[in-house]
């Protein structure tokens, strides 16, 4: 076993791991930070995207060590007192979900897209969406979506 | 007068803010105190006895707290996995169902059979015991290929099925089939593979089951699409426990398209355990699992012909398929390339007889059942890539080949010559605006443009017919369904106003929660915000049937209709009574009651209250406001429409890039038009992965799954897609009381056959599913 | 996952006296981590360079651009030097994986793992570079032995990887549909010494194409090597591509990284 520090959503945790516990273990099991979801077992579907020191990563094929120090932000800290990320609001009023499991880390995945592309255009954010995948919407509404909040995120 | 968030408003779905925010809660989300963790040996082989199972080494590892095999749950009176629809053969045979044990009892029969479940108190404990598992397997030879399993010599995988066969059926007057043929001026013939695809809702399949010894109640969580279709089947053919004694509950299902429909060995296995230890059992499977375990779709070989005259008008149209079931059968699957395929090959055309035959056999395969569309996708690709082929012999145009050959929309109720009688449609319509959409005019100019630039651009059409709310009960139960097919719905009044909406459809991403509630806001003038929708639960449901079919609206929404019908008949005696006038002079519009001819009026919040609180009240009236309704439809719905693909395509490469995509679908009567939208576009994709990415391939000598995690198989992504054009026409559905007719699978019906016959229409010679880039270079290169 | 034990250590002697046989360095663990969890893979202990301060960065001269092991596909992607010097280098780079893998993965554990769809051996040996260690320099075409198999010694680590700065370069990749990975890449430099032409992707590891070299030498141009089979047999076969169709796809993606050479 190993401690483990971070600071999640603005709060400092800590927790003694076995060294081989995913950040994705720690955060689901014992942060209970259930928003995170894990959607397959080779690093593709992207469900499980959290931000680590600002940039999007799988937080399936990371260990909860490699983050010790770090800041991570999951899709429950995305909100800020109360009000709704531009990025997730967006997703409500351009229904860019349907069953809702891909979208924490698509979201996830989005802030950080227009982070790094301020004003992506359509083919951009497909590109760039590579690294999540959704089953549901055929990503038309979901290229929307990233779109209008792109606007609104001022780019 | 329209009603805010009523019918027909492009409401913003209620279950978002969870969903968006990370407090969805999904099945594996869910935690109980004392859990364990459960893990399934399986089998490595595709085909091979079980000589012996020796746990010692694995039960004494750290952490087991105890293993089960097949022999325990035979031995503890549990019964087989059931196939819940029972189809006749050509000789009056029933087909054959081999007995279907939740884990192996003496062979595997496909990779990823179940053959021990460990349980520990951590999930690495239970694998790293699981390896501990020593099973002496005697390997036999597989056989994958459903034309190789129907042959003769293959290897016989059930003896209760010699030949491998299910059942060999047939649809349809033969002879007269056979005459028409004999007398036809062209007959045009195609063969066809559709490709067996895997479901992968995004969230993998769970389950977490609990005991309470002093009630003795079980509460299995599981990803269903039907709890109490579930509960049933446990309960009456497993016997894990009465169904007073059963409790389901599907928690948020991060979708299904089908494969979350059925009862599985791990739900049944994980339930059953949770008992044997008197511990909270959670068993969650990973992606590789999900490949190996879910029911796969489609994997049909078919040849079809169609005789026609010399003006180009069908005479007949004949279809000879193999399904492959996989190595058992699971539990809609022998409806699937039947009652589901067969009669919808009449597509949208009037075509005087038909005739289906249908050979379903098993495999060493993963189980094949239900996949978004489920044997209507099938007949849709038979008879489309049939009438563009059929056109291309003929020398027309596929369009104008299908205008002459539609059903007219005059012509309803339309019986077809495979026992459909559809109810209402107009098929040209729809055609012909989807042509329109994509300037199918202009498409030579565009080909032209293509052809210079060194691309080769093709456009296809789809006119695709569907039947969904599978229907009526008494209906399907003739034909062989073991249920009966209705709906059931409460709607519940709170004193204060706010209603709470009962309803056993299932929703894993449809919004039901959002549709169902506007049909409550508009019927009964309640806001949307006070209206609750509940489902997936068999304690607070009164009863289900499930979602898939795309069932839910016109089944599901239909009986909260009748209840809503029913509440409004009790509130008008309330309102009648507490306003003094006779009941007969009571008017209704969106929860407003009022005198006929007076200015006096009362709200329904007011009469709820009134009746919940009833000191004033008919004394003949039952007090409370909650009614309970079942609705059983009187016919199938029919959606039909026309979608138009048009591609280019790299002949260097062989990647086919979707220029454009145009979609006219009538849906009937539409309460959320930007969840049909959404509909749409998820169908529309899964059919374009279908065609141009997705298919599950198994190594033919071995058995083993190749496809068997992202890495291979081939999911779309946000780029390997268009942006869709889709638009609705509408003709109400005449058979239930929304006028509503489903929207869940029509892309995914249509999407296939439009696309293929872009390609082939590129290509100019025909082509299989999945159109990979090296199968198209091929084909352009050679002769 | 198998249990392991866990180290960071700070610099690289430190890192390279820890490891025993059955360890693993740990660089970006976008490969290592899913090989682990799917339990294809064991390690007693995971050795995570991560804390090694030395093993980041990137510094670009006129002749030569250096990558440190630890630095991540996102900032050689991103950083204006690399665009400017190598820009089919950064191009490269911001095509490996998807963007959360590009978030983690680096050089050095892409070229130590020698994936043979892997993006960044075609760079490498398409322009000559040098693999440095923590005991030597290694030729890019001298490190990359065979599938999944490179020059590296147990105890021997890559530190850095040096790339001559060429007159001009470009890359191509046609990516497998399904998992990303380069199913023929095509990585084309015109340098000094001549031209080099690396194809990654389509054997059982990244070779140059010496047919192709020649035409471009006396013609650099996309109709110069469109033309130039490669023989199929010793390519890769696979469900996603025949060994034909791979030939096929050297012969594109050669043409297409001539044409967006700069």
């Amino acid at each position: 076993m190993t401690t483990v520090s971070m600071t999640v959503n603005g709060k400092q945790v800590s927790a003694e791991v076995a060294p081989n516990t995913l950040l994705v273990q720690f955060i689901r099991e014992n942060l209970r930070l259930t928003g995170t979801h894990v959607g397959c077992d080779t690093s593709q579907c992207g469900a499980c995207t959290v931000h680590v020191d600002g940039d999007s990563v799988k937080s399936c094929t990371m260990l909860a060590v490699q983050a010790d120090g770090a800041e991570v932000t999951t899709i429950e800290g995305l909100a800020q007192n109360g009000e709704l990320h531009p990025m997730q609001a967006a997703f409500k009023e351009n229904h860019g979900l349907q069953c809702g499991f891909c979208t924490p880390g698509m979201i996830m995945s989005a802030v950080d897209l227009v982070k790094r592309n301020p004003n992506p255009s359509e083919e951009t954010i497909r590109t760039e969406l590579e690294g999540n995948i959704c089953r549901c919407t055929g990503y038309h509404n979901i290229v929307k979506s990233v779109k209008s909040a792109s606007e609104n995120m001022g780019g | 007068m329209t009603v805010e968030n009523g019918i027909g408003a492009s409401v913003r779905r209620k279950e978002d803010q969870r969903f968006i925010t990370g407090n969805g809660h999904y099945l594996d989300d869910i935690n109980r105190v004392g859990q364990t963790y459960g893990y399934f040996l399986r089998s490595p082989h595709a085909f091979a006895k079980i000589n012996n199972i020796d746990l010692a080494a694995a039960k004494a590892a750290p952490g087991v707290v105890d293993i089960f095999t097949g022999a325990d749950m035979v031995a503890d009176g549990i019964g087989g996995l059931i196939c819940g629809w029972g189809i006749t053969s050509k000789d009056g045979s029933p087909h054959n169902a081999p007995p279907h044990n939740s884990m192996a009892v003496d062979a595997v029969r496909h990779v990823g059979d179940q053959v021990a479940f460990v349980i520990a108190e951590t999930l690495q404990q239970a694998k790293d015991a699981a390896e501990l598992i020593e099973v002496d397997y005697e390997v036999l030879t597989p056989v994958t290929n459903i034309s190789k399993a129907l042959a003769p010599g293959a290897p016989q995988i059930h003896e209760e099925a010699p030949g491998n066969l299910c059942y060999d059926w047939e649809l349809g007057d033969k002879a007269a089939v056979d005459a028409a043929f004999a007398n036809a001026a062209h007959i045009s013939k195609i063969d066809l593979i559709n490709n067996r695809l895997s479901p992968n809702p995004m969230e993998p399949r769970a389950a977490l089951g609990e005991y309470d010894a002093g009630s003795e109640e079980l509460t299995l969580h599981t990803t269903s699409q039907n709890p109490h279709v579930a509960r049933l089947i446990m309960s009456a053919f497993l016997g894990i426990a009465p169904e007073n004694k059963l409790r389901v509950i599907a928690p948020d299902v991060g979708g299904g398209f089908g494969s979350k429909i059925f009862v599985y060995a791990e739900e049944t296995t994980t339930i059953w355990a949770a008992r044997k230890i008197n511990r909270p059992v959670k068993w969650t499977a990973d992606r590789s699992e999900a490949f190996l375990t879910d029911a796969h779709g489609r994997d049909h070989v078919s040849h079809a012909e169609l005789a026609m005259d010399n003006d180009g008008k069908i005479l007949a149209f004949r279809v000879s398929t193999q399904a492959n079931m996989g190595a058992y059968l699971s539990t809609f699957a022998s409806a699937v390339p039947t009652y589901l395929y067969g009669t919808l090959l009449s597509g949208q055309y009037k075509i005087p007889s038909i005739y289906v035959e249908v050979k379903a056999g098993f495999t060493n395969t993963t189980a094949v059942d239900a996949y978004r569309g489920a044997g209507r996708p099938e007949a849709t690709y038979v008879v489309e890539r049939m009438m563009d082929t059929a056109a291309r012999d003929l020398g027309m145009d596929p369009t104008e080949f299908r205008l002459k050959n539609f059903i007219q929309p005059d012509a309803y109720p339309y019986e077809t010559p495979v026992i459909m009688t559809y109810d209402s449609g107009d098929y040209p319509l729809a055609m012909n605006m989807a042509k329109e959409m994509i300037d199918y005019n202009g498409f030579a100019a565009r080909k032209a443009q293509s052809e210079a630039n060194g691309k080769i651009r093709g456009i296809g059409t789809a006119a695709y017919i569907e039947a969904c709310g599978i229907a009526p009960s008494a209906a399907v139960g003739s034909l062989g369904a073991g249920v009966g097919l209705w709906e059931s719905a409460e709607v519940r009044f709170n004193p204060t106003g706010s209603v709470t909406v009962f309803t056993g459809s299932h929703s894993h991403g449809q919004g039901h929660e959002t549709t169902f509630a506007q049909i409550i806001a508009d019927k009964l003038g309640v806001p949307i915000e006070s209206v609750e929708v509940v489902h997936g639960d068999t304690s607070k449901v009164p009863f289900g049937m499930g979602t898939y079919g795309s069932r839910s609206l016109a089944v599901g929404g239909s009986a909260i209709v009748k209840a809503v019908d029913k509440i409004v008949e009790k509130s008008k005696k309330i309102a009648a009574h507490l306003m003094e006038a006779s009941v007969e002079d009571i008017e209704h519009e969106h929860g407003v009651f009022s005198v006929a001819g007076t200015d006096k009026q009362m709200t329904m919040g007011e009469i709820a209250f009134a009746a919940y609180v009833p000191h004033n009240y008919p004394a003949d009236l039952e007090p409370g406001m909650a009614e309970n309704a079942f609705y059983d439809p009187l016919n199938f719905t029919f959606p039909a429409g026309t979608h138009i693909a048009e591609v280019e395509i790299d002949p260097t490469t062989g990647v086919v890039d979707i220029v454009d995509w145009a979609a006219v679908d009538d849906f009937g009567n539409i309460i959320n038009p930007m969840i049909v939208e959404g509909q749409v576009h998820g169908g529309v994709a899964q059919g374009i992965g279908q065609a141009l990415l997705e298919g599950v391939v198994y190594d033919d000598e071995s058995g083993q799954l190749i496809t068997g995690s992202y890495m291979d198989y081939c999911m779309p992504r946000a780029d390997d897609l268009p942006n869709f054009r889709i638009t609705t026409t509408n003709t109400p559905c005449p058979s239930n009381p929304l006028g509503v007719k489903g929207c869940g699978e029509a892309g995914a019906i249509a999407a296939p056959a439009a696309l293929m016959n872009a390609i082939v229409n590129a290509l100019g010679k025909d082509i299989d599913m999945p159109a990979t880039p090296e199968k198209i270079w091929r084909a352009i290169n050679s002769n | 996952m198998y249990s392991f034990d866990y180290e960071r250590p700070s610099g690289v002697n430190e890192a390279v006296s820890a490891i025993r046989e059955d360890d693993k360095f740990l660089a970006g663990g976008q490969t290592l981590l899913p090989t682990l969890k799917l339990r294809l893979a064991q390690a007693d202990k995971l050795i995570d360079l991560s804390g090694i301060a030395e093993l980041k960065g990137i510094s670009v001269s006129e002749s030569e651009v250096s990558i440190g092991a630890m630095t991540r596909h996102v900032d050689v992607a991103n950083s204006a030097d690399v665009k400017s010097a190598i820009p089919a280098l950064a191009y490269l780079a911001s095509h490996i994986g998807d963007a959360q893998v590009r978030n983690r993965g680096t050089i050095g554990g892409s070229i130590s793992n020698n994936d043979p769809a892997a993006d960044y051996p075609a760079a490498l040996v398409g322009l000559g570079a040098t693999v440095h260690t923590n005991k030597r320099s290694i030729s890019a075409e001298d490190f990359f032995v065979d599938l999944f198999e490179t020059a590296l010694e147990e105890d021997e680590l890559v530190t850095k990887v040096t790339f001559p700065v060429p007159e001009k370069a470009g890359y191509a990749k046609f990516p497998n549909p399904a998992s990303r990975f380069a199913l023929t890449g095509v990585f084309v430099a015109q340098t000094a010494q001549g031209v080099r032409v690396a194809v990654t992707g389509a054997g059982p590891c990244v070779f140059r194409q010496t047919d192709m070299e020649a035409a471009l030498s006396s013609n650099f141009s996309a109709d110069a090597v469109s033309g130039i089979k490669t023989e199929a047999s010793g390519l890769s076969a696979d469900i996603h591509a025949s060994a034909d169709y791979r030939a096929n796809l050297i012969s594109v993606m050669a043409a297409r990284a001539v044409q967006a050479a700069s």
